[in-house]
């Protein structure tokens, strides 16, 4: 008898690479249908435009390199990057707008440095800034919020979507507008609650802005199915939420004109939580401890506010979450956790004594 | 209830204790051939004492230990030394180590042996004998001698026995139904074992509260006897010592120190069972509990198994079906390793022989990428980032690994455990341990040669230097003896060269100090140039017989000679004047 030979363990949990990124698609879905609940069909076909040019992308690439395209296709990573990227893109954008970051994310972002898992930036916020900074009229025209529709006006049917995504039809007026983080941004001279009550992204919202509040908690609610299937911890949101809040609140200045704005808007507004539980939760580009995650969630939240507050930009989490993942290495190297029998935590660059 | 402390990390592998725990512990046909290696336990192997045709009755030493970490092996049954060669054993390498078989006779006659009554009354000395020549080492893990562990020296007081009886690998349910079937015997042991420790403050038996059946079945014997029994809940590695250690008591063994610095004793309970079968019934450790199950296995159940039993016996008595299993595993899912056929004997650290069907643990599936998910720090038990070891281990960067604690890895596999990108951790951190073990044994070689070769070098510019300064002098005495006699002025020596060749002087004077000298080599001069112009003389007186060529250089060394002989003259004339 002969058996075969293999190494220790023999036993297996379940959870597998494919399941964690399923699980992170299935989490997106709250805050994807408070998107179209609130912005119409545009974020839908973003993200499936994105999903497919992504697919493409990656078996394209995985080919080229003599790999198999069956395996790595079926750990659902590229999915996730553009998912993920569709659903920060702008509803309604020009096709060639998604196809530009998705490729840019997935070929240049992730597989030329050597594919899953050696990718030293998130792939999505790569594709992201890409087409932000090549394409700034097409991205900071955002659809109008449900709310603040003119009378007799809709969002878009998904045939119309369609067409003004692929057929450069231009949509009906007062369909396209400002977010309230850019709006906010450009009515300095106003105390607070003067653009609260005038501007009505502000005055039609309850808590933050109006549309937005509910894309965030759809995406609060994902991330924190997420926490709860241990998908990942809680140290990298809690630091950017955590940052974020401490340094809005410090810099309230009870509402002045040069306030740069309160911590519930800075919350609920903009990419908040979806970088907070998607995007800085990237495990690949993040620091690797916990508390690494925490330092690198709280440089996360600073940057947001720091580019908010004083930079050109509305919004940051982009800008901010690559500043991050340059600082992530330097993290790791002064956050090792104290193992048993050492009454120190080490630094990764120590070297053995004699 | 004494309090318990939380290990970081760990996991919950699917338990699978209940198969094997249907019925109680059984006892297997004698086999037709028993191998017992020499090397069970950590230290040096046995050495046989017996000869190859020799008759051998249960029980009797059959190799002598080597050294104090090592023990004796005993005839697990009565019968004929049938061979004394390498075979087969279990090892994750499949090595062939040393070994002696004996053919049963099928009696199973024991040799006369007799425990003591009251070992209270025993030096802990006698005791630590009686232990060792029963040739019992750990029984969980690693298999250290126990008489060793058990006597730590003077200056280590020991103040907390730990008897582990944890079982945190799953599917192995050895401990739990010796617990549950032999309970008073076990709590026996651990008060011989308190007794050699003299009576440690605080005796735990550590146990997982998945095995209420045995909690029970301890509590009766364990009352008013001091030894309290703590469980706490299921987790592996619980079972680990130094997590262990850290549940019961909230203290961590520093890294590179053993339990008993911290006045600590630890040891498995199937030991505690063996330690008393020794002492009060005078039995050597020649059979154990080993469980085995696993859906390929019909039976599952565990039995007192004989050491030195072929797994291939155990199998082919629990309905085995090799077609059906992926593969036979000795201990647990977690730790254990892969046998590479069933020929291999039980050894005394065997629990569990494992034979699980494909779709209890299927093949391998390929390993993805890592994604540094994390999900392996949070699972390890000792707080290492098994994701950097990894990335690491792959570069090969034995700094880094060694700054990231590598050597505290306790190998126990919950980060491969919970990987989902299928990654065998375990076996990357395994390599890159013997790589830097080997690159530090390289290291102390090389720097043996370095220190070699320096060492020889400088005893080579040393004798070159020696050598020189010999040179030197040799040159000054030539130099003194052309320049001392008679024509400083012959040859036009620099300064330098001129003090030398005075002070060359000096000493020569200095030598011939006395007059009575001068006087005796004076003579011993004008002696030795009379005789020389005699035959110069004759010989001028040939040649000019002859009518050679030479007589004008002869006639002129006649002459020399003559005048030497006439200078010395006139100095002796002066000196004696």
């Amino acid at each position: 008898m002969a058996f075969k030979q293999v190494t220790s363990p023999h036993a297996h949990s379940a959870q597998k690479t494919s399941n964690v990124m399923q699980l992170v698609l299935l989490a997106t879905v709250p805050g994807l249908v408070a998107l179209t609940w609130q912005f119409g069909w545009g974020s839908i076909i973003n993200v499936l435009l994105a999903s497919i040019t992504a697919v493409v992308c990656e078996a394209a690439i995985v080919h080229l390199r003599g790999r198999s395209v069956a395996f790595y296709l079926s750990d659902y990573s590229a999915l996730v990057t553009a998912v993920l990227l569709g659903i920060a893109l702008p509803p309604l954008a020009p096709w060639w707008v998604i196809v530009v970051g998705t490729v840019f994310s997935i070929v240049i972002a992730k597989q030329l440095y050597g594919g899953l898992g050696y990718n030293p930036f998130n792939p999505a916020m790569v594709g992201y800034v890409v087409v932000l900074i090549s394409f700034p009229i097409q991205m900071t025209t955002w659809v109008t919020p449900l709310a603040l529709l003119p009378e007799g006006v809709s969002h878009p049917g998904l045939i119309e979507s369609l067409h003004i995504v692929f057929g450069g039809y231009t949509p009906a007026d007062g369909v396209t507008g400002a977010t309230p983080l850019d709006s906010f941004k450009h009515s300095s001279g106003l105390l607070v609650d003067q653009i609260y009550q005038r501007d009505p992204l502000f005055a039609q919202g309850i808590w933050a802005g109006a549309g937005w509040e509910w894309v965030n908690l759809g995406f609060l609610l994902g991330g924190l199915l997420l926490i709860a299937k241990r998908i990942f911890t809680w140290h990298g949101p809690v630091g950017m939420l955590g940052a974020l809040a401490l340094m809005s609140a410090l810099f309230w200045d009870s509402g002045s004109s040069t306030s740069p704005g309160s911590p519930v808007m800075h919350l609920l507004s903009g990419a908040t939580m979806l970088g907070a539980f998607f995007i800085l939760t990237d495990p690949v580009s993040s620091a690797v401890s916990n508390r690494g995650r925490l330092i690198y969630g709280i440089l996360i939240g600073l940057l947001v506010f720091i580019i908010r507050a004083w930079g050109n930009y509305p919004d940051a989490v982009a800008f901010a979450v690559l500043l991050a993942n340059f600082a992530a290495p330097f993290i790791d190297n002064y956050t090792l956790p104290r193992t048993y029998g050492h009454t120190d935590r080490r630094r990764a660059t120590e070297k053995e004594e004699g | 209830m004494s309090q318990t402390w939380v290990t970081p990390g760990g996991v919950h592998p699917p338990e699978n204790k209940h198969q094997s725990l249907t019925q109680s512990i059984g006892v297997l046909p004698l086999p037709e051939k028993l191998v017992v290696p020499l090397n069970q336990h950590i230290g040096a192997p046995a050495i046989p004492c017996v000869e190859v045709g020799q008759k051998v009755l249960k029980g009797e030493v059959i190799a002598k230990a080597a050294g104090t970490v090592s023990i004796p092996m005993h005839a697990p049954s009565s019968g004929v030394v049938s061979a004394i060669e390498h075979r087969p054993i279990a090892h994750a390498s499949g090595m062939l180590a040393p070994c002696i078989e004996i053919t049963t006779d099928g009696e199973d006659r024991w040799i006369a042996h007799e425990g003591v009554d009251d070992y209270e009354l025993l030096a802990p000395r006698k005791l630590l004998e009686i232990i060792a020549n029963a040739g019992i080492s750990g029984m969980g893990g690693a298999g250290f001698p126990s008489a060793v562990k058990l006597n730590p020296g003077r200056q280590r007081p020991i103040h907390t026995l730990i008897v582990n009886a944890t079982e945190c690998e799953p599917y192995i349910t050895a401990d739990d139904s010796a617990i549950r079937e032999r309970a008073a015997e076990i709590v026996e042991g651990i008060k011989i074992l308190s007794a050699i420790l003299d009576h440690p403050d605080n005796i735990f038996i550590g146990i997982e509260d998945n095995k209420p059946e045995a909690i029970e079945a301890l509590a009766p014997h364990v009352e008013g006897t001091g030894i309290s029994v703590v469980s706490f809940p299921t987790k592996y590695p619980s079972g680990g010592e130094k997590q262990l250690i850290y549940i019961l008591t909230g203290k961590e063994i520093p890294s590179g120190k053993l339990p008993a610095d911290l006045g600590m004793v630890c040891i498995n309970i199937g030991t505690t069972y063996a330690i008393k079968r020794a002492v009060v019934n005078g039995e050597p450790l020649i059979s154990r509990v080993t469980t085995v199950t696993g859906d390929a296995a019909g039976v599952q159940r565990n039995y007192e198994t004989l050491i030195g039993t072929p797994v291939s016996h155990l199998l082919a008595h629990s309905a085995f079906d090799e077609k059906a299993c992926s593969r036979v595993i000795m201990g647990g899912p977690m730790m254990g390793f892969t046998l590479p056929s069933a020929d291999v004997p039980i050894v005394k650290t065997t629990n569990c022989i494992l034979a699980p069907s494909y779709a209890e643990i299927p093949d391998d599936e390929p390993a993805q990428p890592c994604i540094r998910c994390g999900m392996c720090a949070e699972a390890c038990p000792v707080s290492l980032l098994p994701q950097q070891l990894f990335w690491y281990s792959q570069a090969q960067d034995h700094e880094r690994l060694e700054a990231h604690n590598l050597f505290d890895c306790i190998e126990c596999g919950a980060c491969s455990y919970v990987c989902p990108s299928n990654i065998p951790l375990v076996q990357y951190y395994r390599a890159s341990k013997s790589e830097i073990r080997k690159a530090r044994a390289e290291k102390v070689k090389s720097d043996h040669a370095r220190e070699r070769f320096e060492f020889h070098k400088l005893r080579m510019e040393q004798a070159e230097r020696e050598k020189e300064e010999k040179r030197t002098a040799r040159r000054e005495a030539a130099l003194q003896a052309s320049a001392a006699p008679s024509n400083p002025s012959s040859s036009v020596p620099s300064s330098s060269a001129a003090d030398i060749i005075a002070a060359a002087q000096a000493r020569a004077a200095a030598k011939q100090a006395t007059p009575e000298q001068q006087q005796a080599q004076l003579e011993r001069t004008i002696a030795a140039a009379e005789q020389r112009l005699i035959v110069a003389e004759q010989k001028l007186a040939e040649a000019i017989e002859k009518g050679s060529a030479n007589q004008s250089v002869l006639s002129a060394a006649v002459e020399n000679t003559r005048q030497k002989l006439e200078q010395a003259k006139a100095k002796l004339a002066e000196l004696t004047a």
